[in-house]
């Protein structure tokens, strides 16, 4: 077998030193983990392409470090315990959210209705567990979020079978379902929730032992399972990241666990102790892997990222166009729900006051913020959560300096917009090759 | 000279298929035969036709009249799932790739392998890459890369890679060097060759005399929906088959007295 302008064959078992020769100069557009066979030349690789735009999360977390940095030294509260793990609980709202939000994304359509989609979650959680009503916790949480994704298989049905914008047939669910909201909760009105597990959600603990249980037998899980594919990927001969990588990730999931883990130990309490890692991190992990799997290992995902990416070929490959879109917005409007539920159990009510038209945009800034593409085809869950905390750190450091919610507003504007400018250079310079 | 003139056994024959769209006849009485391994180039100009009849292979189109025979037998193609389930497969010429997706991803969109309703990675990489060393595509770096990284040359090996993976017997390409550079049509012309070399037949539909007359062995002429020609490309050269593309017919010879260098 030849080869055609030094580069190697696929399949040949010499051509590592050639891979090696060829990733030298440093081809932006190619994954590091793909060419690289080495650690040092994978940094190198994976450099380069921050450099071209086309990064990954690399930016988001050094972002997330920067911002960190800032507020610790304009306030040294900013870093501990107490306010770390406040600060998570916070995110979370953003972050469910922006998981949702990341569905519409990836198809290069837009989800405006999700922020009171989760209030009405809320609500239906509210009423149907208030003492008038008396539905355990589990049956008013399956119910609402069916509530949920019905809203969005509707509003995915009108879109896709109708063929009218998203922004728009979202945008009449933001204005309708605020006045839902409002048509249930009276003017001005709430509904309280007295439901221990309900509000537990949010406020409650884990147990420091059954903290370092749950956050190592993830890292275990996690690792484990890396391990075997990479591992297993490199015994076949197939395209696998260095050895090196592979340690590197299941080391670092480990040392943020073990982080995690001894934040949320320390006693954060004032007057009296209170520890563990809160329920609501939980959640948000369960969703990230979910949705990870279903967008990374499923038919559905891969059909999710190829409509994202041309749709006319994937409907010439046979993908049903209508119906992969309709369950995206189902999946984005059911995500809301449990969004919704949580903003709930963190405030133990529902009220008028929530601003589901802010929350939606902070939802696409979260997704955006973490690295997901406007224009489709691009993101994952991760990015929702990376850009959740993002949000939720401006907004909780700011407020530790007693700034005004105007002051929040603008400079979470600012992020946005340095974000989004990443996301079209980047895309410029990948359309342009 | 048969229908088959210049092939082996018919793949596929044509048999006067015709198509009109309301009162505008685009096919009239085509009649030709596609042989296994071997490349048959369908020319014409713009309008002759060959849009038309390409569809009519791949089941976009039905026929109005006229039957195709599959190895012999009659067959029908009413739609494009008929076409690929007799293992015809189009490479049309937007490609249809999804930038965002991998080399693998793009060639087992739509059939993905499935294991334990989780997708069978390693499966779907394995093949790919078999089919992709199969046919020497060998300049692509990793095929786990994005096809937004590849170069024209290279999105068209892997679109062609594509219509192979499934076993295909006829791959149709439509205009596949149109938007390439010198050194690109040149890897995308050989890879054609191979394929006919594997054995498949392939149908090229071109306006670019040069890769005609590189690849071809067969070149059916059609003009205004009629076919003109069928011959082997040995029996051809540019200024007859542009004779023929005009005018429908050519005075001239292949052979001018001049370079005796091909025999009867």
């Amino acid at each position: 077998m030849s080869k055609i302008d030094g580069l190697p064959m696929i399949g040949d078992p010499n051509a590592e030193g050639a891979l090696a020769d060829a990733s030298a100069g440093a081809d932006i557009a190619v994954g590091p983990e793909l060419v690289a066979n080495s650690l040092g030349e994978y940094l190198r690789v994976a450099v380069s392409r921050v450099k071209g735009g086309d990064s990954g999360i690399l930016p988001v977390v050094g972002g997330l470090i920067l911002i960190s940095a800032l507020f610790q030294s304009l306030n040294s509260h900013f870093l501990t315990s107490g306010n770390l793990v406040n600060l998570l609980i916070q995110g979370a709202v953003f972050m469910l959210l922006a998981m949702g939000q990341v569905y519409a994304l990836l198809l290069g359509e837009i989800d405006l209705s999700i922020g009171f989609v989760s209030g009405i979650g809320g609500i239906v959680t509210a009423e149907l567990v208030k003492q008038s009503t008396g539905w355990p916790w589990w049956a008013a949480i399956i119910v609402a979020l069916l509530v949920c994704a019905t809203i969005g298989a509707v509003q995915g049905t009108i879109i896709t079978r109708v063929g009218l914008p998203s922004f728009v047939v979202t945008l009449a669910g933001l204005l309708g379902f605020q006045g839902v909201m409002l048509l249930i909760l009276g003017n001005g009105g709430s509904v309280p929730i007295n439901d221990k597990v309900i509000n537990d959600l949010a406020s409650g603990n884990l147990t420091p032992a059954a903290t370092w249980a749950v956050l190592l037998g993830v890292v275990a899980a996690f690792g484990v399972r890396t391990w075997r594919r990479e591992e297993g990927r490199r015994a076949s001969g197939l395209v696998a990241p260095p050895r090196s990588l592979t340690v590197v990730k299941v080391a670092g999931a480990l040392g943020a666990a073990v982080v995690v883990a001894l934040i949320c130990n320390a006693d954060r309490g004032t007057l009296v102790p209170i520890r563990g890692l809160p329920w609501v991190v939980l959640i948000v992990l369960a969703v990230l892997t979910a949705w990870t799997l279903l967008l990374g290992r499923t038919k559905f995902g891969r059909y999710v990222y190829a409509i994202g990416g041309n749709a006319e070929a994937a409907r010439r490959a046979g993908v049903r166009l209508a119906r992969i879109r309709t369950m995206a917005f189902t999946l984005s409007s059911f995500t809301a729900g449990i969004a919704g539920i949580v903003y709930a159990s963190r405030l133990r009510s529902v009220s008028t006051a929530l601003d589901g038209g802010t929350l939606v945009l902070y939802a696409v800034a979260a997704a955006v913020i973490g690295g997901a593409s406007l224009f489709g085809g691009r993101g994952k869950a991760i990015h929702a959560v990376l850009g959740g905390l993002v949000i939720a750190a401006i907004d909780n450091g700011m407020g530790l300096q007693g700034y005004s919610a105007a002051a929040k507003y603008v400079v979470t504007a600012l992020v946005l917009l340095a974000a989004v400018t990443i996301d079209a250079v980047a895309r410029r310079g990948r359309t342009s090759r | 000279m048969g229908p088959a003139a210049g092939g082996g056994e018919a793949l596929l024959s044509l048999r006067g298929i015709s198509k009109h769209f309301g009162p505008v006849q685009a096919l009239a009485d085509v009649t030709f035969d596609i042989p296994a391994g071997r490349v048959t180039a369908l020319i014409g100009d713009n309008g002759a036709g060959k849009s038309v009849l390409i569809k009519c292979i791949a089941g976009i189109h039905a026929p109005d009249a006229g039957e195709f025979l599959w190895e012999g037998q009659p067959a029908h193609i009413r739609n494009p799932v008929d076409a690929s389930t007799l293992g015809i497969e189009t490479v049309h010429q937007d490609l249809a790739l999804c930038n965002n997706l991998d080399i693998v991803q793009n060639m087992f969109l739509g059939r993905e392998r499935v294991r334990h309703l989780a997708l069978d990675e390693e499966d779907m990489e394995k093949a790919a890459a078999k089919t992709l060393a199969g046919l020497a595509v060998t300049t692509v770096r990793s095929i786990r890369q994005p096809v937004a990284s590849l170069s024209g040359g290279q999105r068209q090996s892997v679109a062609i890679a594509k219509a192979v993976l499934w076993n295909s017997k006829l791959v149709i390409m439509d205009e596949p060097t149109a938007a390439l550079g010198v050194a690109q049509t040149a890897m995308v012309l050989s890879l054609v060759r191979r394929l006919a070399d594997r054995g498949l037949a392939v149908m090229l539909v071109s306006h670019n005399m040069n890769d005609v007359f590189e690849v071809a062995d067969r070149v059916a002429v059609l003009r205004l929906g009629r076919l003109v020609t069928v011959k082997p490309a040995a029996e051809l050269d540019r200024q007859i088959v542009v004779d023929l593309m005009t005018t429908g017919a050519s005075t001239r010879d292949v052979n001018p007295p001049s370079q005796p260098g091909v025999q009867p």
